[in-house]
């Protein structure tokens, strides 16, 4: 009991802390690289309803990443739709992909399937750079607006206002995949993961759940596309649909730990600062270092911790709860597991 | 009408023959022995029926329904349950979360499916070990655990693949006494084991596979003494010698 009000006590500082940051963190560069540790844990748990709880590692992201920022940017400088509506269009337009993509490809095992979902990626990058209508590969430029109302999605003078709006979908993904832990779809996804043909014995039907975590993916990886575009102003197919933003997808939730709440949180605090600051401190004298930086990282992390950061973290536990049972005695013990089948 | 019904079901992989025109009928609240030496085609039988592979003839019956070609999630929603040969526990889920994934079939919300778990468990003993990793448990446990796992999804019909292979003199033991609990319960089960000893006891009726074919059908007892079954399962030199002597 005690240790549940202590968890309680951790969310409202934490919570607390993220609302007040743009008050007491003032320097540009700073707010924006937490923007952006927000937008890549947002990202990275929408991956990791796939790719983490479900098994089905996907390498082709950015489709619907480029999907939501192309629907919403082509909506708003085209027809003058408000991009807060272009935005769940956009979320719609990428959940039918996802399926068309999906059907088919569910059928490939493993590597297969990543294989599939590069070339998926890599279709949509080649056609959206070829057709003229949505800019081609020059892309489009969205038009400032001033005047900072949270109505226009722009924000030129108070760039928290960007903050605000990714730490709500930062939210709204926490809440769901807390959620997706603790219904049946969360332990079906699990169990396609660890042994699909046991799952199947057991009366799931694994391509439509398969599918369900794919929709739910990437209607969020597409809300997140369109608020890159609102952000940065600028979208092409080189940098919305580049498989470098599939790949960070995948890595900053493999570094956290996959198929874990935190674990693409923490993959995101530890991986975007970094990428961050290599890049600006380092510029022109070794550009592309952070690359190396995170080819490095991805082979520590295979070879010692495949669990992740969140891996570490559990054995840290273990150890902790191992060296605890010598000193406790039985009775609590057992009334603490009895506690876990009435609370969880 | 009988629980479960093959009619001339035949199986072929390229231009093997697996199971050639079986004719098999299961009645309800029966425990069939399935024998056969290696590689007779018992586990393909199984996985005609339970949907892992598309019978390429023949005809499978469900209590009355034809159930020929249903993918094995249908298979199992239907009330068909099976175990697998080798273990395919969910490694890196608890004991108590390997059951559930099964209860959730009949119990969708998941207080209901964990208690349904938990009375299984309690059933099979395994409730101790309820918050272990499956990957964690002896072979015993996990053979134990699949098939409390299959439990969960309340099944009519129960296949048993090799559950007793791999086990010591005590586990078997321990195992023949949940397959009778089962059956009291009034759960119709097929048990496939390439050992007799352990199907005779238990078994009412055996049906033998050899070479794909089935080559006898009967009580345990006549089985025992069928001249085509020693012949299958020990050869024809066995045969030879004997009637050299």
């Amino acid at each position: 009991m005690q240790r549940i009000r202590w968890q309680l006590l951790v969310l409202v500082l934490v919570v607390l802390l993220l609302l007040a940051f743009p008050f007491y963190v003032a320097q540009p560069f700073l707010q924006r690289t937490m923007i952006l540790v927000v937008m890549w844990s947002v990202l990275g748990l929408a991956w990791n309803i796939l790719g983490g709880y479900a098994g089905q590692v996907s390498f082709g992201h950015a489709i619907f990443f480029g999907l939501g920022a192309y629907t919403s940017t082509y909506l708003f400088t085209e027809w003058g739709i408000s991009p807060w509506l272009g935005m769940f269009v956009g979320a719609g337009v990428a959940v039918l992909v996802s399926i068309v993509i999906g059907w088919p490809s569910f059928r490939l095992v493993g590597h297969y399937f990543a294989i599939a979902t590069i070339a998926a990626g890599e279709i949509f990058a080649v056609i959206f750079r070829n057709w003229k209508a949505v800019g081609g590969a020059v892309g489009i430029y969205l038009p400032i607006i001033r005047g900072d109302r949270l109505i226009d999605y722009q924000f030129q003078e108070f760039k928290a206002g960007y903050y605000y709006i990714i730490l709500a979908m930062l939210a709204l993904i926490v809440l769901v995949t807390y959620r997706l832990e603790r219904t049946r779809m969360g332990y079906y996804l699990k169990a396609i993961r660890e042994d699909s043909e046991a799952a199947r014995s057991l009366g799931i039907n694994i391509t439509r759940y398969k599918l369900y975590a794919m929709m739910i993916s990437a209607a969020f990886t597409a809300i997140v596309g369109t608020f890159y575009a609102q952000f940065v102003l600028y979208i092409s197919p080189n940098t919305v649909f580049a498989l470098a933003i599939s790949i960070q997808m995948a890595l900053v939730a493999i570094l956290g730990g996959t198929g874990t709440l935190l674990g693409p949180i923490i993959g995101a605090a530890v991986l975007i600062p970094m990428a961050e600051y290599t890049r600006v401190y380092l510029a022109g004298r070794a550009g592309g270092l952070h690359l190396v930086v995170y080819g490095l990282l991805i082979m520590l992390i295979s070879v010692y911790q495949p669990a992740g950061l969140m891996g570490i973290y559990r054995e840290w536990q273990h150890k902790r709860a191992a060296r605890g049972m010598v000193n406790d005695s039985l009775p609590v013990a057992t009334a603490e597991g009895g506690a876990d089948d009435a609370v969880a | 009408m009988p629980l479960l019904e093959i009619e001339g079901l035949t199986k072929q992989f390229g231009g093997l023959t697996a199971n050639h025109n079986i004719h098999l009928q299961v009645e309800e609240g029966e425990i069939l022995g399935l024998i056969g030496p290696n590689g007779a085609g018992k586990t393909t039988l199984f996985n005609c029926i339970t949907g892992f592979y598309p019978p390429t003839r023949g005809r499978v019956r469900f209590q009355g329904r034809d159930i020929t070609g249903w993918p094995p999630e249908r298979v199992c929603q239907a009330g068909i349950a099976r175990t697998f040969q080798i273990v395919r526990v969910l490694r890196e889920m608890t004991v108590l979360e390997n059951v559930m994934v099964g209860a959730f079939l009949r119990y969708p919300r998941v207080e209901e499916a964990r208690r349904h778990a938990l009375q299984i468990l309690e059933f099979s003993g395994l409730i101790d070990r309820r918050h272990e990793l499956a990957r964690n448990l002896t072979i015993a446990n996990k053979k134990r655990l699949e098939l409390a796992r299959a439990l969960a999804t309340k099944p009519r019909l129960l296949f048993l693949d090799e559950a007793m292979a791999g086990l010591n003199p005590s586990e078997i033991n321990d195992a023949v006494a949940m397959v009778r609990k089962l059956s009291e319960q009034g759960i119709t089960m097929i048990l496939v084991e390439h050992v007799m000893k352990v199907i005779m006891p238990l078994a009412e009726r055996v049906v033998v596979l050899d070479s794909g074919e089935l080559i006898a059908d009967d009580t345990p007892e006549n089985i025992a003494t069928n001249p085509r079954v020693i012949e299958a399962y020990l050869g024809e030199k066995y045969r030879a010698t004997r009637a050299i002597h």
